[in-house]
């Protein structure tokens, strides 16, 4: 029988963890290095010497030169500066769509677990028949939906919110589309750990003392579904920076002089057969974020591996 | 300190015969076999069970795994909400109130679970553990924290269990921070429910003594529900014993251990490992045979005939498969078998008691 063992705090234990496991797997270094990059130019991006709107007419399609390092598109616009600056929306979207769409599922996701019985069916049924919707054809839907209630003569109701589209480039509606698009995978997620936990004996034991079950879910459920909830982050960030560079490719994203990765994709698609430069920067870009992501996340999840902790 | 102890005592005294939680034709039905959303069949995990619990006292509920003892400790301080039958605690019937007003009412019923691990949430410390009941009352930060060392200190851990995580304590440790948790709501009841069976048996005396004496402190009333019979002797009072969802008999501790008046109670003891053996005098101990029978298809008659050495050692009488033995046999001693008076001739029990229970009141 140990009597208590001297223990390092949780915190300490974690980050210990975290630093053994970057040490074990090179790859997630590369990962953290690659990500901590695309923060640092999508926020050094305004102080480029070089605006992503500049217009140099007689260099256009230009090859990558000492002045302009990726080269310059079709209206002689720099790649490189419109790169960082599509960085900057990629990131945007990418943290603000995944804290709505978190949100979304969480709260879905406790209130179909903890009510149980035929709210649970219904709500999970729900769920079920989005998920065999396919998820573009969805956020095209949406996104659609959105930038025609809120781009052209909106309705006086919606008129502070169109007033906010307008001002964001669009990116408003990228941002609602996919909170409403990316919150399935949480919502099951987060349901199956409050079924889990739900029936503990801690829970009882609050339910005994008088709980309300707003008081059980707030100091019991979000704090031990909170790995599981981190878990889903990972899921979804990648995926919302994916959609909204599919959004923005087939023109219903951000709306076209603010640069995203997908509408400078959409672009350079254009003149793939001649100046295949103009494609291959962001859709490295994409692609590098997207491999840095998805490793990250895998750490994250083995990491936090509900399975493994106590 | 010992007037104290003395007033105590008397209290305890004076509190004597009054029942303070009556359950009565409590049944609690689970659907098995779904199909469409109608369940096809039914398992009674209590199938009516009629108790009282008198105040001051501990009632032990033993019998075998998965014979309902959990089940009718959860439905006595209503964590389930029973299928039929009534629960009243201090005359308030609590089957009919609200869930609003149960929740007022049934803070002075509090439970101690089996598994010191799931029982404690592993990201909340032991201050906010011990404190819950506290804070759910509403009491102020200061007052609270006073009260939870006060309540560690009752239970015998350090004012430095405080704030630490439960991974950091052992099993024993573990099973007095859920003590002191069911002890911070205040309560008259407390329903253990096998808080020993996860414990090394040395631990199991420490905490056998603990509650011993959190009960005699603060007159607490237990119903202590139990498998191991060794245990159940040191604490209970009264002993209630269970088989398949119903109380097949009830008596004082003492009379049941000496002179049991039910087949089942009769295998239960003689299958209670021994440190030394008499030397045996006639007929081998009964003992049960194989499993219980499913709960979803009780046997018709009583439910312990499959299995019932009594009955075939007087040749299998009709009345067994065809008759409901109930709980009858005056107040003191009930018990529910057609043969109960027969029985004492048929069982030489050689249970003999302070042999084969060692852990004792040691400290």
């Amino acid at each position: 029988m140990s009597a208590i063992e001297a223990s390092p705090s949780v915190r300490s234990t974690i980050i210990w963890r975290a630093t053994s496991l970057i040490r074990q797997r090179p790859a997630l270094a590369l990962s953290i290095l690659c990500l901590a990059l695309v923060a640092l130019v999508a926020l050094g991006a305004p102080l480029l010497p070089y605006g992503p709107f500049k217009q140099d007419i007689l260099h256009r399609n230009g090859v990558p030169s000492a002045f302009h390092w990726l080269g310059t598109d079709e209206l002689g616009r720099d790649v490189g500066a419109r790169l960082a600056m599509g960085a900057r929306v990629s990131l945007i979207v990418a943290i603000s769509s995944s804290l709505i769409a978190v949100a979304i599922g969480v709260m879905i996701g406790m209130l179909s677990g903890y009510l149980g019985g035929f709210a649970d069916t219904l709500i999970m049924r729900f769920v079920d028949s989005m998920y065999a919707f396919p998820e573009t054809l969805f956020a095209i839907l949406i996104a659609s939906l959105v930038k025609g209630q809120l781009s052209g003569q909106a309705p006086a109701l919606l008129e502070p919110l169109a007033e906010a589209y307008r001002w964001s480039g669009g990116l408003l509606g990228v941002l609602l589309t996919l909170g409403f698009t990316c919150w399935l995978t949480t919502a099951r997620l987060v349901r199956s750990q409050v079924l889990a936990l739900k029936n503990s004996e801690y829970i009882l034991a609050s339910q005994l003392a008088g709980a309300s079950g707003w008081f059980i879910v707030k100091k019991h459920l979000l704090p031990n579904a909170q790995p599981v909830i981190l878990v889903a982050i990972t899921f979804v960030v990648p995926n919302a920076i994916l959609l909204e560079a599919g959004l923005s490719f087939i023109g219903i994203g951000v709306d076209p002089p603010t640069p995203s990765w997908g509408t400078m994709i959409a672009a350079g698609v254009q003149s793939l057969q001649s100046y295949p430069h103009l494609l291959i920067a962001p859709a490295l870009a994409i692609g590098a974020t997207l491999l840095a992501l998805n490793v990250v996340g895998d750490a994250l999840r083995d990491l936090y591996d509900p399975a493994l902790r106590r | 300190m010992h007037s104290s102890d003395r007033r105590e005592q008397q209290h305890r005294k004076s509190a004597r015969q009054r029942s303070l939680l009556e359950v009565k034709n409590l049944s609690m039905l689970f659907p098995a076999r779904r199909r469409l959303g109608q369940a096809r069949a039914w398992v009674r995990a209590v199938d009516g069970v009629t108790l009282s619990v008198i105040s001051g006292e501990t009632l032990a509920v033993v019998g075998e795994s998965g014979c309902g003892k959990t089940t009718l400790g959860r439905a006595m301080v209503m964590l389930a909400r029973p299928t039929a039958g009534e629960v009243s605690f201090d005359n308030i019937e609590l089957t009919k109130l609200s869930l609003g007003a149960l929740r007022a009412a049934r803070r002075q019923l509090q439970m101690i679970f089996q598994d010191p691990y799931g029982s404690l949430d592993p990201r909340q410390r032991v201050e906010d553990i011990v404190g819950e009941p506290l804070l759910i009352r509403g009491v102020p930060r200061r007052a609270r924290r006073e009260r939870v060392a006060e309540l560690l200190g009752l239970v015998g851990l350090g004012p430095d269990a405080a704030p630490r995580l439960p991974r950091e304590f052992s099993g024993g440790q573990r099973q007095r921070v859920g003590i002191a948790r069911a002890l911070a709501a205040e309560p008259k009841l407390i329903v253990c429910d096998e808080p020993l069976s996860a414990l090394d048996v040395s631990i199991q005396a420490q905490i056998v003594a603990l509650l011993k004496d959190v009960q005699q402190r603060l007159v607490l009333t237990y119903v202590f529900i139990s498998h191991d019979l060794a245990v159940v002797r040191q604490i209970a009072d009264r002993v209630a014993v269970m088989y398949l969802g119903t109380v097949v008999e009830l008596a004082d501790a003492a009379v049941i251990f000496q002179a049991p008046r039910h087949p089942y109670t009769v295998a239960l003891l003689s299958a209670v490992p021994k440190l030394a053996t008499r030397s045996s005098t006639s007929q081998a101990p009964p003992l049960v045979q194989g499993d219980p029978p499913s709960p979803i298809d009780v046997p018709r008659g009583c439910r312990f005939h499959p299995r019932c050495w009594l009955r075939e050692r007087l040749n299998n009488p009709e009345i067994c498969v065809s008759a409901e033995p109930f709980l009858s046999g005056g107040d003191k001693h009930l018990s529910a078998c057609h043969f109960a008076t027969e029985l004492v001739r048929h069982a030489t029990l050689d249970f003999d008691a302070s042999a084969s229970l060692s852990a004792g009141d040691s400290r």
